[in-house]
């Protein structure tokens, strides 16, 4: 009796799954880490807009900071038949399983911002950007402007032993290469916010005989200059004149800063990772063109002729 | 028929349940299929077999902050130890063994100390979690063709849902559970401690070596929680499951225990696990609420079950003097 409603049941289970497939609208499903900064604030809100200029349905799950929460919404994501799945990665390990259950049910995922550490044929591609460019950038820019001066720069890091602290270390590195004219004197971690990358600046001012040693800062994000730009002020210098600022990220408030002529330059890193990765899943769904299993997104540089205010505008609202 | 009032909350969750997961498959029809059934099963198998430890310890009086860490410190040592080169079954052993030892000596200074549960459970819950760092703050990936044989294996059931290895533990865990706490002495002694300590001990419960027990069974099944939440993400990371005991007693006291000792049943607890894990999935399913109203669900509901047990506790308390002096009125 027990054994044949169980029968019954689970041919009704497989009868309703079999017909809940039709679709029309594309449905993405997009498991974002959570809401620790403003940047990821920022592509949350990017992505829901990107979506919504293509017609796409998109079902939004935050994670809490907790991979199992993102394994949860993966799973409930396939359950629900939808045709993609968009991850923000919290951790690059353990992705193995729940990506091989979507492959097997044919949903092409795409990774947001971060990668895993499983094998390439999981995930359709991977959408970030490359730190070591972005610091390329910043390092390029502060040689053009410079030219053959000489120009001694202070270095604020990001956290120890985090990888865009590194990587844009390095990039910076490599983009003032060959310049000998321009030296890193002092490097020192800033943590990547506000109040340690002022206190920091303070000290690497009194250090530098109150600045006067130093022609430019570099900081490993936008937070740490605005407050470096602080300490800068307060020492009596022209932040921006003085001392050149550049920095990454783009966050509105650097704009601000550039507006007001006390930021010289900053390297974008876009919080539109969504628009691309919308791109190359249309072409794929469409077509079948496979998209390449890196698409690396713009580091764009931003300046004082960039039109500053333009651009603070329209950044404010997106939730940085 | 009549119900026993001490089931009250139990159906209540049973209940609630089925109502609320037939309101679901109204909205999104696609929440009945096997896929989303073995979902809730294999998502919630870490909590749900840590939540079977918290009934015993919840049903004895007790409470026990130590599981969070306890899982994060599994994973992390499994993770590093298995990279290292041991065996995954040697492996697995000894750190059940660990477990075990912990949640005993937890156990042990909660009874020779005369400590309450809470102050020492948050020592060990410190203790866990510091030692997980200690060993590694980083995510510690884990590969080895023991644990993925362990973690893949799984039965394809009929509209692609699968009945995974450690959803099957879980089960398992459940049935002996409840086994355990219906069918055996040690069972009727944890009901018996929780319901009024001074009275166990004068019906002869070994209250030292009851209370040893309780928690290394809770220390156990939070070291099998850990190697479980190991297999699920195949990864040991020292930040993993915090807040993770939060949610086994969420489920604990939705699934009709009282929170204060005595009375419930093992099975609600698998109710109340389900309650949550439903609730994700629904808000995954919609796509546009806030994840974080799981948490205002959740306590929602917890403030609806104290108050229900409150009432039944009243209630019954109101019928045992009513009763009493209505045989008293009669001699």
């Amino acid at each position: 009796m027990k054994l044949r409603r169980l029968a019954v049941l689970s041919a009704a289970f497989a009868t309703l799954a079999a017909t809940t497939v039709a679709a029309s609208a594309i449905t993405v499903g997009f498991s974002q880490i959570g809401s620790e900064s403003g940047w990821r604030a920022a592509e949350t809100t990017v992505t829901r807009q990107e979506a919504e200029k293509r017609g796409i349905d998109l079902k939004f799950a935050d994670a809490q900071q907790k991979q199992e929460n993102q394994i949860k919404a993966i799973r409930s994501f396939i359950a629900q038949g939808i045709d993609a799945i968009l991850v923000a990665p919290v951790v690059a390990t353990g992705w193995d399983a729940v990506l091989e259950e979507a492959k097997d049910a044919d949903i092409p995922v795409i990774l947001l911002d971060r990668t895993v550490d499983s094998d390439k044929s999981l995930y359709l591609t991977a959408v970030t950007s490359d730190l070591v460019h972005e610091g390329k950038v910043a390092g390029e820019w502060l040689a053009k402007d410079v030219g053959t001066n000489p120009c001694n720069v202070v270095e604020l890091q990001g956290t120890t032993g985090s990888s865009p602290a590194i990587d844009r270390k390095k990039g910076f590195e490599e983009g003032i290469a060959g310049h000998d004219n321009i030296k890193i004197t002092r490097s020192q971690t800033g943590d990547f916010t506000r109040t340690k990358g002022k206190e920091v600046m303070e000290s690497f001012l009194r250090a530098e005989d109150g600045g006067k040693n130093i022609c430019a800062v570099y900081a490993h994000n936008d937070d740490m200059a605005v407050g470096a730009i602080q300490a800068i002020k307060e020492a009596g210098l022209k932040p921006g004149t003085d001392i050149k600022v550049v920095s990454i990220d783009a966050v509105p408030d650097i704009f601000l800063a550039m507006e007001a002529g006390e930021a010289n330059a900053t390297v974008e890193l876009t919080p539109n990772m969504a628009g691309p990765a919308f791109d190359a899943l249309k072409a794929y769904l469409d077509s079948g063109t496979e998209p390449p299993k890196w698409i690396q997104t713009e580091s764009k540089l931003y300046t004082q002729s960039d039109d500053p205010k333009a651009v603070y505008e329209a950044k404010k609202d997106l939730g940085y | 028929m009549r119900i026993d009032t001490r089931n009250l909350p139990f159906l209540a969750t049973l209940a609630i349940f089925v109502v609320a997961y037939a309101l679901c498959v109204s909205q999104f029809p696609a929440m009945l299929s096997t896929r989303v059934a073995m979902n809730l099963l294999t998502d919630n198998a870490f909590l749900g077999i840590a939540a079977v430890g918290m009934t015993f310890v919840i049903l004895s009086g007790g409470i026990d902050l130590s599981i969070g860490s306890v899982i994060a410190f599994t994973s992390v040592f499994t993770a590093v130890t298995v990279g290292a080169g041991l065996h995954p079954a040697i492996v697995l052993l000894l750190v059940l063994v660990l477990t075990t030892a912990f949640g005993a000596a937890m156990g042990g200074m909660i009874h020779l100390l005369k400590m309450p549960p809470f102050v020492v459970t948050l020592a060990g819950m410190f203790l866990a979690r510091g030692a997980a760092f200690l060993i590694s703050t980083q995510s510690v990936p884990l590969s080895h063709p023991f644990i993925d044989a362990l973690s893949s294996f799984y039965f394809r059931l009929p509209g692609g849902g699968r009945l995974t290895s450690i959803a099957m533990l879980m089960i398992a865990v459940f049935v002996v559970g409840t086994i355990v706490a219906r069918r055996t002495r040690f069972g009727a002694n944890i009901y018996a401690l929780g319901g009024n300590p001074q009275s166990a001990e004068l019906m002869g419960v070994p209250i030292g070596r009851t209370t040893v027990a309780i928690y290394a069974t809770s220390g156990f099944l939070a070291g099998l929680s850990g190697i479980v939440y190991t297999l699920y993400t195949s990864a040991g990371y020292s930040l993993a499951t915090v807040g993770v005991e939060l949610d086994a007693i969420a489920a604990v006291v939705i699934g009709g225990t009282l929170l204060t000792g005595g009375a419930g049943l093992v099975a609600g607890t698998f109710i109340g696990i389900l309650i949550q894990g439903l609730i994700q999935t629904y808000i995954v399913f919609d796509g546009t609420l806030s994840s974080w109203w799981t948490k205002i669900a959740i306590g929602v509901l917890l403030f609806l079950f104290i108050a229900l047990q409150r009432t039944i506790l009243w209630s019954t308390e109101r019928g045992q003097a009513s009763r009493r002096t209505a045989a008293m009125g009669a001699t």
